[in-house]
């Protein structure tokens, strides 16, 4: 009891930098346990926790800063980490051992320097303003958004990785996007002539200008434009705003006043360990120079931070010894992929090219001299190749006797090197120094779902390229183990959703019953099957639910067409469409809810909801509601639940289109699809976007020209921004593209799945989501405009087929024997309306007052 | 026969000295799905299949969920899981097994459960 406990004496550590690479150096500390000898503080610069800088562009296509964070708001404090963001270190007193910052001086035992980079601004005459802008931070997007209002062209300097994503960022801003390049081709550092030469066919393609050989001289006031680039050969480019993508230069301010010795080319230098000239100092990711290289790349940057991290552990730790600087990335939706030695600069090395001019595709595969292996390759328009090739290159392989082959078209013979040919010391996630030995010893221990692997061992959780291979493997040593990877709906149906959907079409099924006699197994089905069948043939037929057939398979709330709430009792929503309604029709449901003592709750999605009636008080309060003009709200649906609106320019001062105009439009449109999961619209009449439109299913925007297409976000326990899908189109478009989205999620998707996790889940991404609609590329666009013009001219509201008639209304009975109500349900008044009593309050209630 | 229907035949034949009550008519039924009756202060729910591949079945189930103590069991979804015959209730979709009311997923919860049959045009249970 009086025993002392000896404090053990930990060590402050002090991290300047909170991006991806100081981040991930703090997760390697937690994950090594090394926050037991260390007292650790993280410095960050900007406001925000670290983000994912990589996906940046995607801030304007919908994500914003939360979901682009590397963690949960409370990950650093929950482990100890005192954050202290926003907050610049000015200053490195090394003989103190102190930093120093505007809040004070912050003694430290260990320093890591994680400082990263910043743009390089070539000084040209003129640059400044908007005319000045860069693309590193959230801030600086936050800055060209503003710089974008009312801009109708932007031009970015730099033809490089960042650079085209910079122009991909000016795009989704809606702006015509130019590219200036002072070098000869684009991505001069990646790729060779001809690999420059199809990225700059294929970006062309895609409407963005792109201009090479430029040097800019001076940049002037312009005519048409608010800014003139003047070149260097008398030619000149107007635009509204200039982003300066030239190359990023590392931020070792602190280490060059420190004293620290830097690099030829700039860079804290660092050794094999990440030390810096002074041993209690590191340095990792891109303010680090080492062997007088700066690493632009995530990938390095996280190899350093696990190197310094495992030495503050105290564990034995892999010395850091360059890096491969491989990448595969999508520009501009382009695949772009470089490996290795892929200018060919090896001497005596031998290369194998295939140019498709057609379709603006390159492949360049760079052997060694001997032949032997692949040294490098350069990919343009097809990265399916990437993850091959660059096993060949990582692990020695030994090429096939047609090398060529690898870089052929497939359907050629390509030998594609399967997930068995790979040792288990191949790298698979390179962010997260993943190997396929480490994704074997998951499964080995039991792990047979993606994201538990996923969750395990952190791979594809980087820049996500490995995805695809990860899956490849993955399924690859559950069945080498013997585990099926089992799709099936039920145990009643060996289906997907899909599959079964295709079932129905082709074979023109229109019962259950025919569906589990064909394909299925037993002759009852499960509370799975049935209503997933049901709303397949929904989708497909638009039968009215409540015909006898169908009825058994409806969710509870469907078969009843109202939503049932904790005690049984159900709630009504009349359909309010775009959330327009006349007094007359306000006065009606106000009367309805007060003859049946219904509570009352606006909703979200603009409408009224009526609570607490019972099953046999439905028919009832319907035949009134519909006597009054109003249809079924399908609330209780995986169908179209609302379109929202804003008032829009018929009212407001702001407005550019009629946002209620289109609402209703819609919303009369798809009412009574049904679908996979219930859909949820919304329109804006300006870009204020009081509609909330960029957290629906499908949002659309108004834009002086038209309409822009948001899709695929939903609110929820996982919120997820709806991307921008296509711009300023007009209202028969719109629709067109709407249709086709709708049917092909309708097509496509698992049962309850949301929009959002299925784009999710489509191989390729919103760009071959958008390929299918917009440029029909399966030629299914007429079939998926065909299938729901046939839903929507099938329209009839349910409730209104229910109530005409006796037969089907007979099921809305408390109980076929007896005219009673259910005398167990008892409501309490609170706020002026009744409620569902809870169990503590049922004594209350006297035994008479039966509702 | 399966071993439900050899179940439910025993169960008949116990309960044959006990009295047969008429429920409702054939036609108050819903086909594959369920309505509620009112028996003497007790909800039975009462569940029709027409040809669940072992002939026409009625089942007779308590209609309180014991999870929410709500009346609503007769509005769940018939099913089939594992070969027996079950009742997802509505709001928590706990299944339970038509034969002996038994709850798969929390085996304490248990609805009683009464013999069932069609007679002629009268849907009827034994009661004690």
């Amino acid at each position: 009891m009086n025993s002392i406990v000896t404090p053990i004496k930990r060590e402050t550590l002090i991290i300047v930098g909170n991006g991806m690479v100081g981040h991930h150096c703090v997760e390697q500390l937690v994950e090594r346990g090394a926050l037991a000898h260390y007292q650790v503080h993280v410095y960050g610069e900007e406001r925000q926790r670290a983000y994912d800088r990589v996906h940046l562009s995607e801030y304007f296509g919908g994500r914003d800063a939360e979901s682009l964070a590397m963690c949960t708001a409370d990950y650093y404090a929950s482990h100890g980490v005192q954050a202290h963001l926003g907050v610049q270190v000015l200053e490195i007193d090394r003989e103190r051992r102190e930093v120093v910052t505007s809040a004070g001086r912050h003694a430290y035992d260990r320093l890591v320097l994680a400082t990263g980079s910043y743009p390089f601004v070539p000084p040209i005459a003129g640059a400044e303003g908007n005319a000045r802008l860069v693309y590193r931070t959230l801030d600086d997007l936050d800055a060209i958004r503003a710089a974008a209002t009312g801009a109708r062209r932007g031009v970015v300097v730099g033809g490089g990785l960042l650079g085209l994503e910079a122009a991909n960022a000016l795009k989704s801003l809606g702006l015509e996007a130019h590219v200036v390049e002072f070098a000869p081709r684009l991505m001069p550092v990646q790729l060779d002539e001809q690999g420059g030469d199809a990225l700059k066919a294929r970006i062309e393609a895609l409407g963005v200008g792109v201009h090479l050989s430029r040097a800019t001289q001076e940049i002037i006031v312009g005519e048409e434009y608010a800014y003139r680039m003047a070149f260097q050969d008398g030619e000149f480019l107007e635009t509204d705003l200039i982003v300066f993508s030239a190359g990023i230069r590392p931020q070792d301010a602190l280490g060059r006043s420190a004293g620290l010795e830097i690099g030829a080319r700039g860079g804290v230098v660092i050794d094999n360990d990440c030390r810096t000239s002074d041993p209690a100092i590191f340095a990792i990711g891109e303010c680090a120079a080492w062997n007088g290289s700066v690493f632009g790349l995530v990938a390095p940057g996280y190899t350093m931070a696990r190197t310094v991290a495992a030495q503050l552990a105290g564990e034995a730790h892999t010395p850091f010894t360059g890096a491969d600087m491989s990448t595969k990335l999508k520009l501009l939706g382009v695949d772009v992929g470089s490996i290795g030695d892929a200018h060919g600069a090896t001497p005596g090395s031998k290369s194998y090219r295939f140019i498709d001019e057609a379709s603006a595709s390159y492949r360049r595969l760079v052997v060694s001299p001997d032949g032997k292996t692949v040294i490098g390759a350069v990919l343009v328009g097809d990265n399916s190749y990437y993850d091959t090739l660059l096993q060949y290159a990582q692990n020695g392989i030994k090429l096939p006797a047609e090398p060529s082959g690898l870089i052929l078209p497939a359907g050629e013979g390509a030998p594609a090197l399967g997930a068995d040919a790979l040792p288990d010391s191949a790298t698979i996630c390179s962010c997260h120094n993943v190997t396929k030995g480490a994704v074997c010893c998951q499964v080995d221990a039991g792990v047979t779902e993606l994201g538990e692997l996923k969750a395990a061992t952190k791979a594809a959780t980087g820049c996500g390229g490995c995805a695809a291979l990860l899956k490849q493997v993955f399924e690859h040593e559950l069945a080498a183990r013997g585990v099926t990877v089992d799709k099936s709906l039920c145990e009643h149906f060996a289906h997907t959703r899909q599959e079964l959907y295709g079932i129905v079409r082709v074979e023109g099924i229109h019962s259950f019953d025919e569906l589990l006699a064909r394909h299925g197994r037993g002759h009852v089905g499960c509370d799975i099957c049935k209503p997933a069948v049901g709303s397949i043939l929904a989708s497909c037929w638009n039968q009215p639910i409540t015909d006898p057939a169908l009825i058994p398979l409806q969710d509870t709330n469907d078969t009843f067409m109202a939503n049932m709430q904790k005690n049984g009792t159900y709630s009504v929503v009349p359909r309010i469409p775009g959330g327009e309604i006349t007094p007359e029709g306000l006065i009606v449901i106000g009367q309805v809810a007060k003859k049946y003592d219904l509570y009352t709750k606006i909703t979200g999605g603009q409408r009224i909801d009526l609570f607490g009636a019972q099953l046999h008080q439905l028919p009832d309060i319907w035949a009134e509601l519909i006597a009054a003009g109003f249809e079924t709200g399908h609330a209780y649906g995986k169908s179209l639940r609302t379109v929202k609106s804003c008032v829009g320019s018929t009212w407001c001062r702001y407005g550019v289109q009629d946002s209620v105009g289109m609402a209703l439009l819609l919303e009369n449109r798809y009412k009574g699809l049904r679908s996979p999961h219930k859909i949820k619209f919304a329109v804006s009449g300006c870009t204020r976007e009081c509609a909330e439109a960029q957290s629906k299913d499908v949002g659309v925007i108004a834009t002086d020209k038209g309409w822009n297409l948001y899709v695929a976000g939903n609110g929820g326990m996982r919120p997820r921004h709806a991307e921008l899908f296509a711009t300023d189109l007009d209202d028969e478009t719109l629709i067109r593209y709407i249709d086709r989205f709708l049917m092909f999620y309708v097509r496509t998707a698992d049962k309850l799945q949301r929009t959002s996790v299925w784009r999710e889940s489509l191989e390729g991404g919103l760009d071959y989501l958008k390929a299918v609609v917009i440029d029909d590329s399966l030629g299914l666009a007429a079939e998926l405009e065909s299938q729901m013009q046939h839903v929507v001219d099938t329209y009839e509201c349910e409730w209104a087929n229910a109530i005409g008639d006796a037969d089907k209304l007979k099921r809305f009975r408390t109980f076929v024997n007896d005219a009673r109500p259910d005398p167990d349900i008892h409501f309490v008044k609170e706020r002026g309306q009744r409620r569902p009593a809870r169990a503590t309050e049922l004594h209350l209630i006297p035994v008479a007052e039966e509702v | 026969m399966s071993p439900i229907n050899a179940a439910r035949t025993q169960t008949a034949r116990s309960a044959a000295a006990a009295e047969w009550q008429s429920l409702c008519a054939r036609n108050d039924l819903v086909a594959n799905s369920g309505v509620v009756a009112w028996v003497d202060g007790q909800q039975v729910a009462l569940f029709h299949l027409p040809d669940s591949g072992a002939g026409e079945q009625v089942f007779a189930i308590a209609n309180k969920d014991p999870k929410s103590g709500a009346n609503v069991i007769g509005r769940g979804i018939l099913g089939q899981i594992k070969g027996e015959l079950v009742i997802a209730s509505p709001l928590y979709k706990q299944h339970f097994r038509l034969a002996d009311g038994r709850c798969l997923e929390y085996p304490e919860q248990q609805l009683k459960v009464w013999p069932a049959r069609i007679a002629g045009d009268a849907v009827e249970i034994a009661v004690n």
